[in-house]
């Protein structure tokens, strides 16, 4: 197993943006705990399979019916945007034409 | 009254003799955290008035005889990353500092239920990621039995709140520890749940495979009051177990009452004891075994063969489990935002500034263990290790009942003790194994450290849905 941690690509996939002191920092400190978790590779997994749970529970169910829903207003206000008629206002999503 | 160290249960006696009204002992309280809590720092915020108004209606109840339960109007404080409606809820971070529950927690109002009056915002490691409250966005706690020294962490500020009496008891979480191992630091009780059996509901998700509400309390029959009020199935969460549950306070109860361990077998699994543990906690945990065998319990050895690996499955587990809870946080529809030249930049503008150092070091491994070509390598191969950290659990709980441990190989540590990460990761070793395999496990008193006066605990493990047995040993034990 490489032990080799791109900060810089690892932070765009979390679209995380970080300084270049940070980045660094971080680089060298992640690097480390790699290289210890990077021991799991002498254990024989042949054959054990995955646990994603511990309570190993399968395909939980629930009547397909309509329940009642916390009110709208509630819910938003916790959003920093500002809300035109229940929406929350987001910044541009598409460059403008002139860009 | 004397409120030193006093157990929910005393309280609900003095309530219903008519000897303190639930004012006076929230005022109690209050007086307690006004003349303490600037030095020790557990709590965030306190709702005053809505305390208050809520000890008015128990007083009420219970002057008409309608009192909701026999802990009507006893107060418990709440680990800042549940849900109690209209109070904040910010995880101890600056990206939800801003943040009011639309809704209680499914374990939240189950205490309502039963008239508990769930009160304050405890510190805590910011999204529960850290070992001593050392990476809260906005305060230090400090440990009540030596302020120089961490009270631990996750869930640092509920451990510290109980140790200092600013409530009889508090409501943490624990994904690797982090309710075990702040009580032990702190010299409480702290229970860690089988997965399943409280509702995460209402719990702001750090590793939803991991994580359990839990309470931080006196004794072990206090524990299983707030147990048997918090666990059960919840519609609202898939992953609750439906079986039955209750009758845990009853189970403690009936431990004290015999105060024998006639009947136990003790598993002392070998990875637990060798090397690596201070002599004081050395010491106390061999007084620990021959208290149990003088009080009647079993001992046998046993092995939890792949407990090396349980930190770094752990770390990779948990990293891309949290890697993808709070991808939720960009700035849009909860929280802070930093405004930003479009939306691509809002989100790393918001996250930069919004999360602390700790949790972009995990956001980071686990986006890193979660990408293409590392998948297979690291998360599929700890999904695999983490089966066979499990089969040794259950190998091992054929040959006895509870297993018997250490919660930490040191006591409190200080302030800036531990500041590299992998080095505060590997203090969660005796912990994390019990998150990863979904057993229950509680954290006791069980002597002092004489090198450094503070507490060492010990841990008693149990089965899955374990609770009552693991109860009835923790209070025969504490008697």
């Amino acid at each position: 197993m490489s032990s080799a941690i791109d900060i810089k690509y690892v932070a765009d996939l979390a679209r995380l943006e970080l300084s270049a002191e940070q980045a660094e920092k971080l680089q060298g400190e992640l690097a480390r705990v790699v290289e210890y978790i990077a021991e799991l590779g002498e254990v024989d997994v042949t054959g054990v399979e995955p646990t994603a749970h511990a309570a190993q529970l399968t395909n939980v169910w629930r009547e397909d019916c309509a329940e009642k829903s916390f009110p709208r207003e509630a819910m938003l206000k916790n959003a920093p945007g500002i809300i035109h008629e229940n929406l929350i206002k987001v910044p541009r999503v598409l460059p403008s034409e002139e860009e | 009254m004397d409120l030193k160290h006093t157990t929910i249960h005393a309280l609900s006696n003095e309530l219903n003799a008519g000897k303190i009204s639930s004012l006076e002992l929230c005022q109690a309280y209050l007086k307690n955290i006004d003349a303490r809590d600037n030095e020790i720092g557990a709590f965030l915020e306190i709702d005053r008035e809505h305390m208050l108004a809520a000890a008015q209606e128990a007083d009420s109840r219970r002057a008409a005889g309608k009192t909701l339960s026999a802990y009507d109007g006893i107060p418990i404080a709440v680990k800042d990353n549940i849900c109690v409606k209209d109070e904040r809820c910010s995880c101890a971070s600056k990206i939800l500092e801003p943040v009011k529950s639309p809704y209680d927690a499914t374990a939240v109002a189950a205490l309502k239920k039963q008239g508990f009056i769930p009160f304050g915002r405890l510190n805590m490691d910011e999204f529960a990621m850290g070992s001593s409250c050392e990476n809260s966005a906005f305060k230090t706690t400090r440990n009540p039995l030596d302020t120089s020294r961490v009270p631990g962490g996750s869930s640092g500020g509920s451990a510290a709140c109980v140790a200092a009496d600013f409530a009889p008891a508090a409501l943490g979480s624990d994904t690797g520890g982090s309710i075990r191992q702040p009580a032990a630091f702190c010299g409480v009780v702290g229970v860690k749940p089988t997965y399943g059996r409280v509702s995460r509901y209402g719990l702001v998700a750090f590793a939803s495979s991991l994580d359990q509400i839990g309470p931080l309390c006196n004794d072990a029959e206090d524990a299983g009051i707030i147990l048997d009020a918090i666990s059960g199935f919840d519609p609202h969460d898939s992953t609750s177990l439906p079986d039955a549950a209750g009758g845990f306070a009853d189970a403690a109860r009936k431990g004290l009452e015999t105060g024998s361990l006639a009947g136990l077998k003790f598993g002392l699994p070998k990875e637990y004891f060798t090397g690596g543990l201070d002599a004081g906690v050395a010491k106390v945990m061999d007084e620990t075994i021959a208290k149990v065998k003088a009080l009647g319990g079993q001992i046998v050895d046993v092995s939890l063969p792949h407990t090396k690996y349980a930190v770094a499955v752990y770390y990779i587990i948990a990293t891309a489990e949290a890697s993808a809870n709070l991808a939720r946080f960009d700035g849009i529809r909860y929280g802070s935002r930093q405004d930003a030249n479009g939306l691509v930049d809002t989100y790393y503008k918001s996250r930069g500034a919004g999360f602390g150092d700790e949790v972009k070091r995990r956001i980071l491994l686990g986006t890193y263990v979660l990408s293409s070509g590392y998948y297979d390598a690291y998360y599929l191969r700890a999904q695999r290790v983490r089966t066979l950290i499990r089969k040794d659990f259950e190998e091992a709980f054929k040959h006895c009942d509870l297993l018997l441990t250490p919660v930490t190989p040191q006591t409190a540590f200080k302030f800036n003790e531990k500041s590299d990460p992998l080095q505060m990761y590997l203090s969660d070793i005796f912990t994390i194994a019990l998150n990863l395999s979904g057993h229950c496990g509680i954290s006791i008193p069980a002597g002092i450290d004489g090198a450094t006066g503070m507490p060492v605990a010990a841990q008693i493990m149990a089965p899955a849905m374990g609770e009552a047995t693991m109860l009835s040993a923790a209070a025969a034990f504490m008697k």
